[in-house]
């Protein structure tokens, strides 16, 4: 299914994504990677580590109704395939973040924004890796 | 203080990836999709928000320390190995078949909407599993010693 070219929301959103990085680590001297922000939530050290980042994925999802409610912005989470597909992809996430220390946003935004080399390991692994696997899906297996 | 501030920045990175498209699966997946139905829009996303934090990093680090709590991290890892290149290329394969990365999917929460939820719970699911069998593997070293 075709998607919409949108650039200026994109740069936009990109724009807030790397606002929201920057506010936490200048506030906190914490870095935004969602990886990190669920697994302490999921499997807690302390409960110091726990409730800032419970806080934090709330004002996440707080972000849907306020869009619904000011702009009448309503986002299409749904794909076009079964959510058995979803669940599959969503395993195979979990271990690979994991292992890999990280995602889009904790290698991708922040890691690059420090220079990682690491990060830059990362990005370009998980890149790759994801162009190649829509590539075999869709016009090799032809899902 | 801490926690309405973190909620706050949450909200922010909340509304950045609802506009940019980061919580649609289709869209993701087409991003990926060059010999398709390619849509280039998440180049933007990862511009945008790169060139921000560049340059917000650099002024937050003029500070000797953060302006409501905690420290600058000091001790974030820098090794290069094959568990982080293979990790990354198994999370590359999970996006590209779910569509969803963990930042995407944890605002597409708020929509109450059965798919986000599902890849959140399989995402916990993935992320303890490795820590399942990191916890065995110990156990089973503590009784071979």
């Amino acid at each position: 299914m075709e998607t919409e070219f949108t650039p200026y929301l994109s740069l936009i959103g990109g724009v807030l994504i790397g606002l929201s990085a920057v506010m936490l680590m200048i506030g906190l001297g914490r870095i935004a990677g969602a990886t990190g922000i669920l697994s302490g939530i999921l499997f807690p050290a302390s409960f110091k580590d726990f409730s800032w980042r419970l806080a934090m994925v709330i004002g996440m999802m707080a972000a849907v109704p306020l869009l619904a409610f000011t702009v009448q912005v309503q986002p299409n989470v749904v794909a076009d395939f079964s959510l058995t597909r979803v669940v599959i992809g969503g395993l195979i996430v979990g271990v690979g973040v994991t292992l890999g220390g990280g995602c889009t946003s904790g290698h991708g935004i922040c890691g690059l924004a420090r220079f990682s080399r690491r990060s830059l390991v990362a990005v370009i692994s998980f890149m790759a890796a994801a162009f190649i696997t829509v590539f075999l899906i869709r016009h090799v297996i032809g899902l | 203080m801490t926690l309405i501030y973190a909620a706050l920045t949450g909200l922010v990175f909340g509304l950045g990836i609802v506009l940019s498209g980061m919580a649609d699966p289709n869209k993701v997946i087409n991003f990926f999709d060059l010999f398709g139905t390619w849509d280039p829009s998440l180049a933007f996303v990862m511009g945008g928000g790169l060139i921000t934090a560049l340059i917000g990093y650099r002024l937050a680090f003029r500070r000797s320390e953060p302006m409501i709590a905690g420290q600058f991290p000091t001790d974030i890892p820098a090794q290069i190995d094959g568990k982080l290149v293979g990790g990354s290329a198994l999370f590359g394969i999970g996006w590209g078949i779910a569509g969803f990365c963990p930042g995407g999917a944890l605002p597409a929460l708020g929509t109450l909407n059965l798919y986000p939820v599902a890849f959140v719970l399989a995402l916990g699911g993935g992320m303890g599993l490795v820590r399942l069998i990191r916890w065995r593997g110990g156990v089973l070293r503590r009784f071979a010693t």
